[in-house]
């Protein structure tokens, strides 16, 4: 597959774009929203690392199998954490009320 | 059986090891190798990850109080200089994707550079964690009643940032032998593929630490 | 089709290509790497082996009078981690897999050669590591590492024993990275994924879980050396840890770990079977397909090791009922090679015994596993002799006769020689008969209540363990034979053409032994695996062989050596 350059222009707007999103994510913090605060959090880390992936790591120029890869590695990590924390969540059900 | 002839180890400095059929295959052989070697590295970082997750859901007051005991200044600002450095490394692989040797060799030393500066300033983020004794161990202080869970805490702040620091020493010296290299101008549009690579790796790194700032630096800062 | 190599009286191969003690250390032929990993794997498999010896010396009598109780704490932990980390899991990959996946593929070498021989400097430093350990005293954590005993109370050399297993750990990444690429990029011209041989479907199943999984028991490992070297206490209840989580990341990988150990061995068989039937395998996408799903369900069971950890009972819900999932493709593939036997031509051959011996043995294993995935039977049989009976059918009634199946198979192409089959008939029977003898009054002696670990029992346990220790020493017999004929026949054996069998593969279509670049011209793929009809001059030998048979049959010959017909061990 003939490689793909990506102009420099769009690599500048991508990173103007995580500098944003990095003071956004901390602005963020200093506001209470309880559990939402983890929530967006962890949003905004996973907008700024697909850019990062898609743009600079030329994953949206590759081939689809690459994609599939890197899908492959969040989700085998999103296994494990799913299902150990099925454990951890589960453990106080069905315990009788103090 | 495919010869590599003369012309094809050494025209326009391409190489093309003995196993491949064309400079394609292997193009794309390596660039797999690096993507599926990435995935080790999402799973090799994951078990702290999972760690961190299932302690964090366990302790979250600790946590949050814990992760107080960072600077959000310093942190963020490494934020900031691992993004830069990401952006400089995006130039150095367009420059020897164009054959531009010196956009090449510059981007590679101001990666190097910003890697230092971030690698610095942890140095420092760890000294400071040291003064104020929030190292595990058996000089480990802090308030009650989260002493236990917050050492905890730290133990997977050191783990996690400790690792990843590995990883960033791992790439400042890849790209040290990378801008060595460069500037005896052995990378040609033809054949960059290493420098893709690293740059593949770099990125790789970035991402990782954008995960670990919100989740380090960012727990509590809505207690404040 | 490629012309078939016609033999020549010496031609360049890849062991004569190059002599010294450096074109083997530093070579990148894959060819010449398998064959340094079988001689390191086959050290670590008799070394696991003397300590399978000891305990089952010790388990002759009721009391534990052979070793104290804290040697043979050791024995087992040893016996174990040899034998999973530096036997089992590199075995058919290493071996089998790095000397045939090029050629099964029409390749000239793996994606990465160098790294392939690194791979194997690795594997050999985890494995000096280990040495060490085992001579400095030993580890006695059980292969498993459970913390808190691993982490804060064992006076063992559990420090070195986990770097041995996580520098093991990146030698078997770096190779299932090699393999995914391999298979993924250099594929001969035709050979589309679903003209590849199912031993190729298997090992890219394989390799998947080793790039998944073993990363996670790296840094998990590492983290209990962190606790043991740093004091850093993440699975330490003192400090709010949870030595439930250690065994959540542990098995995360150790259970697909087990189907490294096996997916290899069912994609010999599968090779086995197709070729000593002279079928194509019955419903190859579906055996295809069950290598993948076992690799992919393989990871959602885990916690089917932690039912009486003190995990909740609800993930142990969901983990039995995966669990059951996970046998479905299991099952997909014995049915399937069952159904290929039917109105197939047999020939017995020792492959073929192993091969049988594997169907029939792992079905076993499997079946019992279904026992130890209900959570309210776990109860009763976990730490119990019937789990070391279940995994030892799988592992050693499976796997290990899928590795010696598929040695013999390939050996006349890796030595250019057949090894003697009269004495390879008798070392399967032996090995068959050795291994039920030892691991079926296990699956009694668990039910019956005997725990696992314990090198003391009570009385009524002797007679069920004595026919078990009568068992090993039969099965020590049956693998020390292959050892000695295998070598006799490097010198002696019957020279080997390049396709003795027949069968269908690539790797059948250059001499025996190959060239170092593997093939004399790139081949060009046309055909289904396994199909014969797609190779004219095969189906003529096969016919012509059988026409001679049968005339000396009917001449009245009834011995093998009176029926003079062309040996089988003539190239086409």
């Amino acid at each position: 597959m003939p490689e793909h350059i990506v102009p420099i222009k769009t690599y500048t707007i991508v990173l103007i774009a995580l500098l944003v999103l990095t003071a956004t994510t901390c602005a963020v913090s200093f506001i209470d929203m309880g559990k939402m605060n983890a929530v967006v959090a962890v949003a905004i880390a996973f907008a700024k690392a697909s850019l990062v992936a898609l743009i600079f790591m030329h994953l949206r120029y590759s081939r689809r199998l690459m994609r599939v890869v890197a899908a492959a590695g969040l989700f085998w990590l999103g296994i494990l954490i799913a299902l150990t924390m099925s454990d951890y969540l589960t453990r106080g059900w069905g315990n009788r009320p103090e | 059986m495919a010869e590599t002839s003369v012309a094809d180890r050494h025209t326009h400095g391409a190489a093309r090891a003995h196993q491949f059929d064309d400079a394609e295959q292997q193009r794309d052989a390596v660039t797999m190798g690096m993507w599926v070697f990435l995935v080790t590295e999402i799973m090799f970082f994951g078990g702290l990850f999972t760690a961190y997750v299932v302690y964090r859901t366990l302790y979250p007051a600790a946590f949050a109080v814990a992760s107080l005991a960072l600077d959000i200044t310093l942190g963020t600002l490494n934020t900031a200089v691992l993004l830069v450095s990401s952006f400089t490394m995006a130039v150095a692989v367009f420059g020897s994707q164009t054959g531009r040797r010196r956009m090449l060799v510059g981007g590679l030393a101001l990666t190097i550079a910003l890697g230092i500066v971030f690698l610095a300033i942890k140095v420092y983020e760890y000294y400071q964690k040291y003064v104020e004794h929030h190292i595990p161990g058996p000089s480990f202080a802090f308030p009650a009643p989260y002493t236990q869970p917050a050492k905890m805490y730290f133990t997977l702040y050191f783990a996690m940032t400790g690792l990843h620091a590995a990883h960033m020493i791992v790439g400042c010296g890849l790209l040290g032998v990378l801008i060595v290299m460069a500037w005896r101008g052995r990378f040609t549009p033809e054949y960059h593929s290493p420098v893709e690579l690293s740059g593949l790796y770099w990125h790789f790194v970035d991402i990782i630490w954008i995960f670990l700032y919100p989740l380090l630096y960012l727990v509590g800062r809505h207690l404040e | 089709m490629n012309a078939i190599a016609t033999e020549t009286e010496s031609y360049e191969d890849y062991l004569n290509n190059d002599y010294g003690w450096k074109s083997w250390l530093f070579t990148t032929d894959h060819k010449r790497i398998g064959l340094l990993y079988l001689v390191s794997i086959t050290l670590f498999f008799f070394l696991g082996g003397l300590f399978a010896l000891i305990i089952r010396l010790d388990l002759m009598t009721p009391p534990g009078d052979l070793v104290s109780s804290e040697t043979y704490n050791k024995m087992f932990s040893m016996h174990g981690i040899i034998m999973v980390f530096f036997f089992l899991i590199p075995s058919i990959p290493t071996v089998l897999g790095n000397f045939f996946l090029p050629m099964m593929i029409g390749a000239r070498d793996v994606a990465f050669p160098r790294l392939n021989l690194l791979s194997w400097y690795l594997f050999n430093l985890g494995g000096l590591c280990m040495l060490y350990a085992v001579v400095n005293g030993g580890v006695d954590t059980g292969w498993t590492f459970y913390p808190p005993y691993s982490s804060n109370f064992s006076n063992t050399n559990v420090a070195m024993a986990v770097t041995a297993i996580f520098i093991a750990g990146f030698s078997s990444i770096l190779t299932g990275l090699n393999f995914v690429i391999t298979i993924n990029t250099m594929r001969a011209a035709g050979m589309t994924w679903f003209r590849l041989p199912l031993f190729i479907w298997s090992l890219y199943a394989t390799s998947l879980i080793q790039v998944l999984g073993t990363p996670v028991v790296a840094i998990t490992l590492a983290l209990v050396a962190g606790e043991r070297l740093l004091h850093l206490g993440v699975f330490d209840p003192a400090y709010g840890g949870d030595p439930i989580l250690f065994q959540h990341l542990f098995w995360f990988y150790s259970h697909p770990a087990v189907y490294i150990m096996i997916l290899p061995a069912m994609g010999v068989v599968s090779e086995l079977v197709a070729s000593f039937t002279r079928k194509e395998i019955y419903g190859y996408r579906f055996v295809a397909a069950a290598s993948l799903a076992i690799a992919v369900f393989g990871f959602l069971v885990w916690g089917h090791h932690m039912f009486t950890s003190g995990q909740s009972i609800y993930a142990g819900m969901i983990f039995s009922l995966l669990s059951y999932a996970v046998a479905i493709p299991s099952a997909v593939k014995v049915f399937n090679w069952t159904a290929t036997l039917y109105k197939s031509s047999v020939s017995l051959h020792t492959p073929m015994l192993y091969a049988f011996g594997f169907i029939g043995l792992f079905t076993i294993g499997g079946l019992t596993g279904l026992f130890v995935a209900a959570l309210g039977i776990d109860i009763h049989l976990t730490d119990t002799y019937f789990v070391i009976a279940h995994f030892h059918y799988i592992m050693v009634g499976g796997a290990v006769m899928g590795y010696l199946g598929g040695i013999h198979y390939w050996w006349p192409k890796i030595s250019g020689r057949m090894y003697p089959e009269i004495w390879g008939k008798l070392a399967a029977l032996i090995v068959f008969v050795g291994f039920n003898l030892t691991f079926f009054p296990q699956f009694i002696l668990g039910y019956l209540g005997m725990p696992r670990r314990y090198h003391a029992y009570p009385d009524e346990f002797q007679v069920l363990n004595v026919m078990s220790s009568a068992g090993a020493s039969i099965l020590g017999v049956g693998y020390v034979l292959p050892m000695i004929y295998l070598a006799w026949s490097m010198r002696y054996g019957e020279k080997a053409g390049a396709n003795p069998w027949p069968a269908t593969g690539l790797e059948w279509h250059t001499p025996s032994p190959p060239p170092p670049e593997n093939f004399l011209e790139p081949p060009v793929v046309t055909w289904d695996a396994y199909d014969m009809s797609a190779q004219p001059e095969l189906v003529a030998r096969l016919n012509d062989e059988d026409r001679m048979y049968e005339a000396a049959l009917r001449a009245g010959a009834w011995k093998r050596e009176e029926l003079d017909v062309e040996p089988p061990a003539s190239g086409a």
